[in-house]
């Protein structure tokens, strides 16, 4: 499935050359993931360590990393998150997806921070990532960026609005494609209502753990509130 | 207000990407091919000549711009936008897929979606909507050249 991802920059120089060489590096970046990690190109690395053609131990360094990270996910969320799913035919295999868009996110927003006196927002898919003023913004300043939470019931309605110049916001549920969120503590793919969405630093680490509440069991939050310092998460 | 409403408009930036989903086994709208669409990250098309109906200098008298017709896997996507005072005020796709029950079906279901978020992005004064959401891309390159032309 495509997904669509779109970057807004703020600058008082937003048409200068710089400003398109940062956002095309972005872009070339999460290009570059996509490349390694989707599991719908045959070529890509994933693929071929789900075909066991590719030792994870020899892929790509940033295969390894994102390897790692899942490992990290898997232990904060106590095996709410992982990155074994099952294909078609009820088999596990690595697919890392759902914590490489997050990763990717944050890696291109991380080039785009380079920007002096910009600030920005990614939205991928409807996770976002905002940032790049290096002071405290104020109030009403071009560096705040109002996020609308989409209400899960009423997807043409907003439920709320979170203001924030940095950080990530991501948000999980099952209303715009269905039972696609898999539990693994249950071995099932989840399709109740609601949504839940989570504001913090890193977007990669707020998408984790936004899909990780969604499906977990009720004990989560509470290990969320207590491993998750300076995260906070909004259920709908 | 409107200066920021100005600025995000004129430095939008769309890319069509392509990292994939599982999807469920059961069988939604979440598995519409509209929100299938390949990764063609080319420039918006443009049509040389805005189908403009209106005035843009005025605040208070609507003008309707057509986008241009972005191709997707599945036939041309088509958006039309109605602008009063600075803002969308309509969104709608003028042009679509429906070449088979399946296709009408699906598009029946998502364009009043996407017809309603793109206006409901803008009456609620935010910058962005995080959601479980997936926009067709057909739609949004469509959208993006109908914008330029208004020079929103």
């Amino acid at each position: 499935m495509g997904m669509p991802i779109s970057i807004h920059v703020r600058s008082p120089d937003v048409d200068s050359p710089m400003v398109a060489r940062v956002v095309e590096d972005a872009f070339d970046l999460v290009r570059q993931a996509d490349r390694l990690f989707s599991p719908y190109k045959e070529d890509s690395e994933v693929s071929r360590i789900r075909r066991a053609e590719l030792d994870p131990a020899k892929a790509d360094p940033l295969v390894q990393q994102v390897v790692t990270l899942c490992r990290q996910a898997g232990e904060l969320t106590q095996g709410a998150f992982t990155e074994l799913l099952p294909d078609e035919q009820g088999a596990l295999g690595f697919d890392p997806t759902g914590l490489v868009k997050g990763w990717a996110a944050d890696r291109a927003a991380s080039r785009l921070a380079d920007l002096p006196g910009a600030s920005f927002c990614l939205n991928a898919g409807g996770d976002v990532v905002v940032g790049g003023a290096t002071v405290e913004p104020t109030a009403g300043s071009e560096a705040v960026w109002r996020v609308g939470i989409e209400d899960p019931r009423d997807r043409s309605r907003i439920a709320e609005v979170v203001e924030l110049h940095h950080g990530g916001v991501a948000t999980s549920g099952a209303a715009a494609r269905g039972a696609h969120l898999y539990d693994p503590l249950t071995q099932t793919f989840v399709n109740r209502p609601g949504s839940v969405t989570v504001v913090g630093p890193s977007l990669m680490w707020a998408d984790v753990w936004a899909t990780a509440l969604f499906v977990g069991p009720a004990s989560l939050p509470h290990r969320f509130s207590q491993v998750a310092g300076g995260y906070r998460m909004v259920s709908l | 207000m409107r200066r920021i409403v100005l600025v995000i408009l004129s430095t939008i930036t769309t890319v069509v990407l392509l990292f994939s989903y599982h999807t469920s086994t059961s069988t939604t709208f979440a598995t519409s091919p509209l929100t299938q669409l390949p990764a063609s990250p080319g420039a918006s098309p443009r049509s040389p000549s805005p189908n403009k109906s209106g005035s843009s200098t005025s605040r208070s008298s609507p003008a309707t711009y057509t986008g241009g017709s972005a191709d997707t896997r599945w036939g041309p996507v088509q958006v039309q936008i109605t602008v009063q005072g600075g803002k969308i005020t309509t969104s709608q796709a003028v042009q679509y897929p429906q070449n088979n029950g399946r296709d009408a079906e699906i598009n029946g279901f998502a364009l009043p979606i996407l017809n309603q978020e793109v206006v409901q992005q803008q009456s609620a004064s935010i910058d962005t909507v995080s959601g479980a959401t997936v926009t067709s891309d057909g739609y949004l390159q469509s959208l993006q050249s109908a914008i330029d032309q208004a020079h929103l």
